[in-house]
């Protein structure tokens, strides 16, 4: 029950920004193309960077570079 | 418990797909682009290094595909090789491509990655699908990831596999025209031979074979915040980004994550960027650093314990020159980052004294865009 309450308040939250007018314009995303604000400037560094953390710490996940298996064990 | 959980990513993930049937308009495929990058990493008693490659081009305008080779050479002395095994070297290999397609406001991605060395292979197929709502301030991205590893041990026959599958939701929100967030989840889920043949756990001071579960869940939840920051004359000239993940396990591991930069311009052709990285996590319930009494599960894998790492860094970019070459622009950088690791329930057996040691990791790169 508790999930399918979830998944409608997900769904109505998504449907809903759907008929929401844009309140950013495109004349003023100036800055947000610029290199500076992206997550992952440089994806082959970070991916670098994360699979350093990656294979020392039990954590992993939800991280701005992308990876896959690489013998971390 | 394992079953449920899946369903309900699985679940999760085919509500969020069903938005993504009507195309609009705005997206575009990703830059044409090459990385060509050396990296170095030093620290208790390993070093790895090698060259790395990642070149990226579009098809048309709804195309783009990208392939990348990672080559580590590992010559490894850590603290667990010199108390339970012998010093070595190897090479590990990683080729990786994949293909975006572009339909409207939506993007379909197809990737395969393989990893392989002496004793390990691991293969990874990936599909993904971003959608663009709210004329592009909304970004909902779908991931899953399968991946199929093959376990040895050199000069032996020990065989054994992984499985594994990770199911990826995010969002990104453009909140103000200086403000983007995104936040995003992950569930790994895996099976298989989880640990090193090579590794021994420790009993009243002896050694004895580690024994893991075969399966282990986890999952993370990620709130990352990207600031621009500008000028008096409305140029924006630096960002301030803060991220925060948070992840837990079915192996009772919780661990939290803070990352934070800070990018400004330096006159026409320099980024700097200085970062912090702050990682704190608990002990698996199948740790300890020397048992006292004979366990199903028994681990001595110091990425098991409890520990903190503090990583303190810069990372640099200048641009050489710019539609030369047959290149739109190309950057020259540099990225040094120094991580200091404390455990605090493993010990070296040597000294018996708590373990900590400091890495050094280092990468230079050319990019050029195209």
């Amino acid at each position: 029950m508790k999930r399918r309450m979830l998944l409608a308040v997900v769904a109505a939250i998504c449907l809903g920004g759907c008929a929401t007018e844009p309140w950013v314009k495109p004349y003023e995303r100036g800055w947000l193309a610029d290199p500076l604000m992206s997550a992952s400037r440089d994806p082959l560094s970070d991916k670098y960077l994360q699979h350093v953390h990656d294979v020392r710490e039990g954590a992993r996940g939800a991280t701005v570079a992308e990876g896959g298996g690489c013998g971390c064990n | 418990m394992r079953m449920q959980l899946s369903t309900y990513v699985r679940a999760l993930w085919l509500a969020l797909a069903s938005l993504f049937a009507a195309p609009t308009r705005g997206a575009v495929i990703p830059e044409d682009r090459a990385d060509l990058l050396y990296h170095y990493y030093g620290g208790g008693g390993t070093t790895a290094s090698g060259p790395a490659l990642l070149v990226r081009k579009g098809i048309g305008e709804r195309v783009s595909a990208y392939a990348s080779y990672f080559i580590d050479n590992v010559s490894c002395a850590s603290i667990d090789v010199l108390t339970t095994a012998s010093p070595f070297k190897e090479k590990r290999e990683e080729y990786g491509s994949g293909v975006d397609y572009l339909y409207g406001n939506t993007t379909i991605g197809l990737s395969v990655l393989r990893s392989k060395e002496s004793d390990y292979v691991a293969n990874t197929f990936g599909a993904t699908v971003t959608h663009e709502v709210l004329d592009g301030l909304t970004t909902f991205s779908l991931g899953y990831n399968v991946g199929r590893d093959n376990v040895g041990k050199v000069h032996t026959d020990f065989a054994d596999h992984v499985n594994r599958y990770q199911y990826k939701l995010g969002v990104s929100q453009v909140v103000t025209k200086s403000l983007l967030m995104n936040l995003n989840y992950e569930a790994i889920l895996e099976d298989g031979y989880l640990h090193s043949p090579y590794r021994a756990a420790r009993l009243l001071g002896l050694s004895v074979p580690e024994a893991y579960p075969r399966t282990r869940d986890g999952y993370a939840m990620a709130l990352g915040i990207v600031k621009g920051l500008g000028s008096n004359d409305g140029q924006l000239n630096a960002s301030a980004h803060l991220r925060y993940r948070y992840f837990w396990d079915t192996w009772n591991i919780r661990a939290h994550t803070v990352d934070l930069r800070y990018v400004t311009r330096l006159g026409d052709r320099w980024l700097v960027e200085p970062h912090y990285r702050h990682y704190k996590q608990s002990a698996a319930s199948f740790y300890a650093n020397d048992f006292t009494t004979q366990m199903v599960f028994m681990a001595r894998d110091r990425e098991l314990s409890d520990f903190s790492s503090n990583a303190l860094g810069a990372k640099a970019s200048y641009q050489l020159f710019n539609n030369r070459f047959s290149f739109n622009r190309v950057t020259l950088n540099f990225d040094y980052e120094s991580i200091r690791y404390d455990y605090t329930n493993f010990t070296d057996v040597r000294s018996g004294r708590l373990y900590a040691y400091k890495a050094n990791v280092f990468q230079v790169f050319l990019s050029g865009w195209f």
